[in-house]
C-alpha cells in the first residue's frame, strides 16, 4: 500500500512538472520584455495593439453568431428527434461525430472548391458570404459538443409529457420550443455555448484558409514576428479557456442544485 | 375514407421528416457534400476523366515522408499521452490520494485538453525554445546546453512533446470513468483466490481495461493526425507533416496538381476514419463492463 501511494504521488509529480513548467515558462517569458527586470509591458503592448482589438472583436462576434445559429439548429433538431424520430438517433450520433473524424483542414478544403466565386453558391465571392461560410464552418466544428450537451440535457426532462402538457394548454410550437424546451435544457445549451466559445475564439485553420481577419491567424502572425507578445497572448488564451471551462462547471453545478420538476 | 386516412398518415410522416430537414440540409451542405466532393475528386483528372493516378502519386517520396512523419508524431504523442494519462488516472482513482487532487486534476484536464492551437506552440517556445525557461535554466545552473545534444523544438521530438499537452488530459478524462468501473469485488475475489497484485492486473484488470486504453489511444492518434495550428505556429512550414503539406497545397498548389490535393485529403480521412471506427468498436466492447 505504501508503494502504491508512492507511485501515485510520483505520477502526480511528473504530471505537475509537465503541465506547470510550460505555463510558468510562458508567464516568465511574457514578463521579460523590459531588459533586466520583470514587467507587464508585453501585455500592455498586446492590449494596445489595434489589430488585437479588431481581430479579437471579430472572433468574439463570430463565436456569438456560431452559438446563436448553432443552437437554433441543434436544439429543435435534438428535440424533434427525441419526440418524433427516435429511430434516427444513431444517424444523428453518426453525423454529429463526423467533424471529429474529418480533419478541419479537409472540410475547409471542400468548401473552397465547392463554394468558390465561380460556383453555383459563391459563398467566397463576397466578404459577407465568406463570413457566413466561416460561421457555418464553426457550427460544423462545434456540432459534436453542442449536440451532445443539448441531447444529454434533454435526457433528464420528459420531452413528450412536456410537449403534450403545453399542447393541451393551447401553446403553439414556437411557444413550446422557446418557453418550454429551451429553458429546460438551458444548462446543456450554456455548457455547449462555452465550449464552442473556447474552440472558436482561437481557431486557426478555417479562418486562415478563408482569409478572414480572425484572432487565430493574428496569433500566428504575432508569433512569427514578435518576441514577447506571443507569450502574453498564450497566457491570455489560457486564461480564457480556463474561464470557459470554469463557467461550464458552474452551470452544471447550478443545474444540479435546482431540483428538476419536469 | 381509406385514402383520407392514408394521406393523413403520409402528412404526419412528411411533417416528422420536415422537422429535421434544416439540420440535414446543413449537414449535407457543410459536412457531407464538401467531403464527398474531395473524395470523388481524388479519382478524377483535372479534365474530368476517371483515374487512379492521384492515389498512385501519393506514393512518391515527399508525400510518403509527410505521411510517415505525421504517423510517427501522432503515434508517439498518443503513446506518451496514453502512458502518462493512464498513470495519472490510476493515481487519482486507485492511488489513495486526497480527493482534492482528483477534482483538481480533472478540472485542469478539462482546460488543458482544450488548450491547443497557436497559443500552445507559444507556450512551448517560451519553455523549450532557444531562450526558453528550461533551456536557460539548464544552461545557467547546470552548464547543460540542451540544443547541443541535438534537441530541437522544431522537430519530431519537439512536436511530440508539445502535442502531449492536450493528449494526456484527454486520456485522463476518458480513462478515469473506466478505472472507476473496476469493481472492488474483483480485486478482493482475486486476492482471496491468492492472486498477486501483478496477477490481478495482468489477468483481471487489463483484459477489462484494454479496449478503453487502446480505443482512447486511437482517438488520440486521430486527434494529433488532423491537428495543424500548433504545428504550423511551432515550425512554420519547415516540418513536412501531412496537414501542413495540405495547407500549402490549398494555399498555392505546391504539388502542381489540384486533384492530387484531393487524394492527400482522402488519405487523411482514411487514416483518421480507420482509427475512429476502431475506437468506436473498442468503446462498445469496453462498455460491456461499465454497466
Amino acid at each position: 500500500m505504501k508503494m502504491t501511494k508512492f507511485f501515485a504521488w510520483l505520477a502526480i509529480a511528473i504530471g505537475i512538472i509537465y503541465f506547470f513548467v510550460p505555463l510558468l515558462g510562458t508567464f516568465e517569458f511574457s514578463l521579460r520584455m523590459r531588459r533586466g527586470e520583470y514587467s507587464f509591458d508585453s501585455y500592455g503592448s498586446v492590449f494596445s495593439d489595434i489589430q488585437f482589438q479588431q481581430t479579437f472583436g471579430f472572433s468574439v462576434l463570430m463565436a456569438i453568431f456560431t452559438i446563436v445559429f448553432g443552437m437554433l439548429l441543434v436544439v429543435p433538431t435534438a428535440y424533434w428527434v427525441r419526440l418524433r424520430l427516435p429511430q434516427m438517433r444513431p444517424v444523428m450520433e453518426f453525423i454529429t461525430l463526423m467533424p471529429l473524424v474529418i480533419p478541419a483542414i479537409v472540410i475547409v478544403f471542400g468548401y473552397l472548391r465547392l463554394y468558390n466565386s465561380s460556383s453555383y453558391i459563391p459563398f467566397t465571392g463576397s466578404i459577407f458570404g465568406t463570413n457566413v461560410l466561416l460561421v457555418m464552418s464553426y457550427i460544423t466544428l462545434s456540432l459534436p459538443y453542442m449536440y451532445r450537451s443539448v441531447d444529454t440535457a434533454m435526457r433528464t426532462i420528459d420531452v413528450r409529457t412536456l410537449t403534450e402538457a403545453a399542447e393541451i394548454l393551447g401553446a403553439k410550437w414556437p411557444t413550446i420550443l422557446f418557453k418550454c424546451i429551451f429553458p429546460n435544457v438551458m444548462s446543456g445549451v450554456l455548457s455547449g455555448a462555452f465550449i464552442t466559445f473556447a474552440i472558436v475564439i482561437g481557431e486557426f485553420t478555417m479562418a486562415s484558409l478563408l482569409n478572414r481577419p480572425a484572432f487565430g491567424p493574428y496569433l500566428q502572425l504575432v508569433g512569427a514576428n514578435k518576441a514577447y507578445e506571443p507569450s502574453a497572448l498564450a497566457i491570455i488564451a489560457f486564461a480564457m479557456t480556463w474561464l470557459s471551462m470554469g463557467l461550464i462547471q458552474l452551470v452544471s453545478r447550478f443545474s444540479k442544485l435546482t431540483p428538476s420538476k419536469a | 375514407m381509406s385514402t383520407a386516412s392514408s394521406s393523413f398518415i403520409d402528412r404526419r410522416t412528411v411533417v416528422d421528416w420536415l422537422g429535421i430537414a434544416p439540420f440535414m440540409i446543413f449537414a449535407l451542405m457543410f459536412l457531407i457534400v464538401p467531403t464527398l466532393y474531395l473524395v470523388t475528386g481524388a479519382f478524377f483528372t483535372p479534365e474530368g476523366d476517371f483515374t487512379f493516378k492521384n492515389i498512385g502519386d501519393l506514393f512518391t517520396p515527399t508525400i510518403l515522408s509527410a505521411y510517415w512523419i505525421s504517423i510517427k508524431v501522432s503515434f508517439a504523442s498518443s503513446l506518451g499521452g496514453a502512458i502518462i494519462g493512464f498513470a495519472l488516472a490510476w493515481a487519482i482513482v486507485l492511488g489513495g490520494l486526497p480527493s482534492w487532487i482528483r477534482s483538481g486534476l480533472l478540472t485542469f484536464s478539462g482546460v488543458a485538453s482544450n488548450f491547443a492551437g497557436v497559443p500552445l506552440a507559444f507556450a512551448f517556445i517560451a519553455t523549450l525554445g532557444r531562450t526558453g525557461l528550461v533551456t536557460v535554466f539548464l544552461r545557467d545552473w547546470f552548464g547543460f546546453n540542451l540544443y547541443s545534444t541535438g534537441f530541437n523544438l522544431l522537430s519530431f521530438f519537439g512536436l511530440t512533446i508539445t502535442y502531449m499537452f492536450f493528449q494526456i488530459p484527454l486520456m485522463v478524462l476518458i480513462l478515469t470513468p473506466a478505472l472507476d468501473g473496476l469493481k472492488k469485488e474483483w480485486r478482493e475475489a482475486s486476492e482471496i483466490l491468492g492472486a498477486s497484485t501483478w496477477q490481478y492486473w495482468r489477468m483481471v484488470a487489463m483484459p477489462i481495461l484494454w479496449p478503453s486504453l487502446l480505443g482512447t489511444s486511437l482517438l488520440l492518434f486521430a486527434n494529433a493526425f488532423g491537428a495543424i495550428a500548433t504545428a504550423y505556429a511551432l515550425t512554420g512550414a519547415s516540418l513536412n507533416i501531412v496537414p501542413i503539406l495540405l495547407y500549402a497545397q490549398i494555399r498555392g498548389d505546391v504539388l502542381h496538381n489540384p486533384n492530387l490535393g484531393y487524394a492527400l485529403a482522402l488519405g487523411m480521412i482514411v487514416i483518421t476514419g480507420i482509427s475512429n471506427i476502431l475506437y468506436i468498436w473498442l468503446r462498445m466492447r469496453a462498455e460491456r463492463w461499465q454497466k
